[in-house]
């Protein structure tokens, strides 16, 4: 399988804006360190790590939101490292982005319709009305979805929105961040389930971003730990949840709680 | 029974619209700690701000009895109420940010209700503040206590509503949903803090939390609601062996599992949804507003 990312020596750092002196340039803060890996066309890399640890920076990277300050990063053979915003526009169809929270990333005076075709008028597809139709179909909304507004969803139907929206470009990337954190049990699973079987009817090439192990080991391929701004370990699935490496992972691990009353976790200790 | 908390029949209502608590009744004794779940919209931090008297302005209490240390709050004038709840409940809200004032230091955010509501001097407030700074293990609590908000970590913030929570001695806490703004390994610790500072007072404790893996860790018993509907009651151990409602048992199957990649994340069957909407609609069957 081709490598549809590259990423070497990826180094990041952001202007520091709370230690900004009134005159002159701000101190910058380093968020990446030196990060190499690939990604293979068709894989789901789940990306984890606390708050802090660079996990949605480096996600932005890979979408080009953010530009690297160091390093080289490949998307499909081609260097997209330093591409001015023109340069980018033609690639832009082929990597989505699925946000957060569906209530800020959805725009609440337009209909569902609209939200998922303004992208595609965009990048100039004539077709509109018959890809968001396709589009609704495939995240499993009714058709008489096109004509409502994002308050009248419910959390999951809006976050099926942002994921309609990604898809309906045809893109062969989509980068996932916490997309399901601010859903219960219930509506996360649909939505996971709805991912899981889209990956594999589209053939799509997905980074997943969350804090939650438990999520990654359902649908994700490989695992990528972030801790501090570097990979602590970088390993497929089933290897990384039999055996953990790093002393960062196991603690992660070890934090979650299982539903089970009988599983130990120290809960009185010091 | 020794409940320190009963709950009888309470409905909860939009002013002039339907009812959002569907005759709930539950007890919760000295030491125990209940967990409240179900998904948004059950109504589970409703009950909380029954409890606690801030529920918002659309909503009232329609109907029921909330007895609280033998006395029921819902019979009592609003300032009565008041001191009863400021001198025996507290609550550990959701989201630290916003619960803590921005623009006032920590140590004013923790005496206040000390010196306003209970009428401690500011020196013994002050002095009571700080130890419980160090109970829940916060570095240099002298430093903090002079500190804003903003120069606190999230594990931090919610470290020093644990302590302000604890600081009048209540018997009752409410906890609503402390942890979810908090990543694993942070949510660890402070579920931690928060089971043994509880051990330590001995204080009744309402939990209320969408996760069952940490109902598990954190309660002896829970309450699943859904619709406002108390679907079942029972101890914690009990209800991780055989759950008892089809709800119940859906829920459990929703919830992801680390250790086994096919266990969890099957989303609630619709079936099992149109039957536990229709437990709702029956229960509302003779029920009408006022």
């Amino acid at each position: 399988m081709a490598d549809l990312y590259t990423v070497t020596d990826l180094h990041l750092s952001l202007p520091d804006m709370v230690h900004k002196p009134l005159l002159g340039s701000a101190p910058r803060i380093d968020i990446l360190h030196g990060l190499n890996f690939t990604i293979a066309s068709g894989e789901v890399l789940g990306i984890v790590g606390g708050s802090g640890s660079g996990k949605s920076t480096l996600g932005r990277v890979l979408v080009r939101l953010l530009e690297p300050t160091r390093g080289q990063v490949l998307f499909d053979g081609q260097d997209i490292t330093h591409l001015d915003e023109a340069a980018l526009r033609p690639l832009r169809r082929r990597f989505q982005m699925i946000f957060q929270d569906p209530m800020s990333s959805l725009n609440p005076r337009r209909t569902v319709a609209a939200i998922i075709a303004a992208p595609l008028k965009l990048q100039g597809f004539d077709d509109t009305s018959r890809r968001v139709d396709r589009a609704l179909d495939h995240v499993g909304l009714p058709r008489a979805f096109r004509g409502r507004y994002p308050h009248e969803l419910s959390g999951g139907q809006r976050q099926r929105v942002g994921i309609a929206r990604a898809i309906a470009m045809e893109p062969e990337f989509i980068l996932a961040d916490e997309i399901v954190s601010g859903l219960d049990v219930s509506s996360q699973a649909q939505v996971l389930k709805l991912l899981d079987d889209l990956v594999r009817e589209l053939g799509l090439t997905l980074a997943f971003i969350s804090h939650d192990l438990s999520v990654i080991r359902r649908l994700c391929s490989q695992v990528m730990v972030l801790h501090q701004g570097r990979i602590v370990e970088h390993r497929p699935t089933q290897a990384l949840f039999d055996a953990p490496q790093a002393a960062y992972t196991r603690e992660l691990l070890d934090s979650i709680p299982l539903p089970d009353p009988d599983q130990p976790w120290a809960m009185l200790e010091t | 029974m020794s409940a320190f908390l009963s709950i009888r029949n309470l409905s909860v209502a939009l002013k002039g619209g339907p009812r959002l608590l569907r005759a709930v009744s539950l007890d919760v004794a000295v030491g125990e700690v209940r967990g409240l779940v179900g998904e948004s919209g059950a109504g589970k931090s409703m009950i909380g701000k029954a409890v606690l008297g801030i529920l918002p302005h659309s909503v009232e209490v329609v109907a029921g009895e909330i007895w609280l240390d033998g006395v029921d709050l819902l019979r009592l004038k609003p300032a009565e109420r008041r001191r009863k709840v400021g001198a025996t409940a507290a609550l550990i809200p959701q989201d630290p940010l916003t619960a803590l004032n921005p623009s006032r230091r920590i140590g004013r955010q923790i005496t206040d209700r000390l010196v306003d509501i209970l009428g401690w001097t500011r020196a013994d407030a002050e002095s009571r503040a700080l130890e419980l700074l160090g109970e829940v293990h916060i570095p240099d609590p002298a430093r903090v206590m002079h500190s804003y908000p903003h120069e606190l970590s999230g594990g931090m913030r919610q470290r020093v509503l644990i302590a302000s929570a604890f600081a009048a001695e209540p018997r009752l806490i409410v906890a609503d949903e402390p942890t979810t703004a908090l990543d694993v390994t942070v949510q660890k610790q402070i579920l931690r803090l928060i089971a043994q500072m509880q051990a330590r007072h001995g204080t009744a404790l309402l939990f209320v939390t969408h996760d069952l893996g940490v109902v598990s860790k954190v309660c002896s018993s829970l309450s699943v609601l859904y619709g406002g509907l108390v679907l079942e009651q029972t101890g914690v151990r009990d209800f991780f062996r055989a759950p008892q409602h089809p709800y119940s048992r859906a829920l459990l199957a929703a919830t992801p599992q680390y250790t086994d990649p096919m266990a969890g994340l099957n989303p609630v069957p619709e079936s099992v949804i149109a039957a536990v909407t229709e437990e709702v609609a029956q229960a509302d069957r003779g029920w009408r507003h006022g």
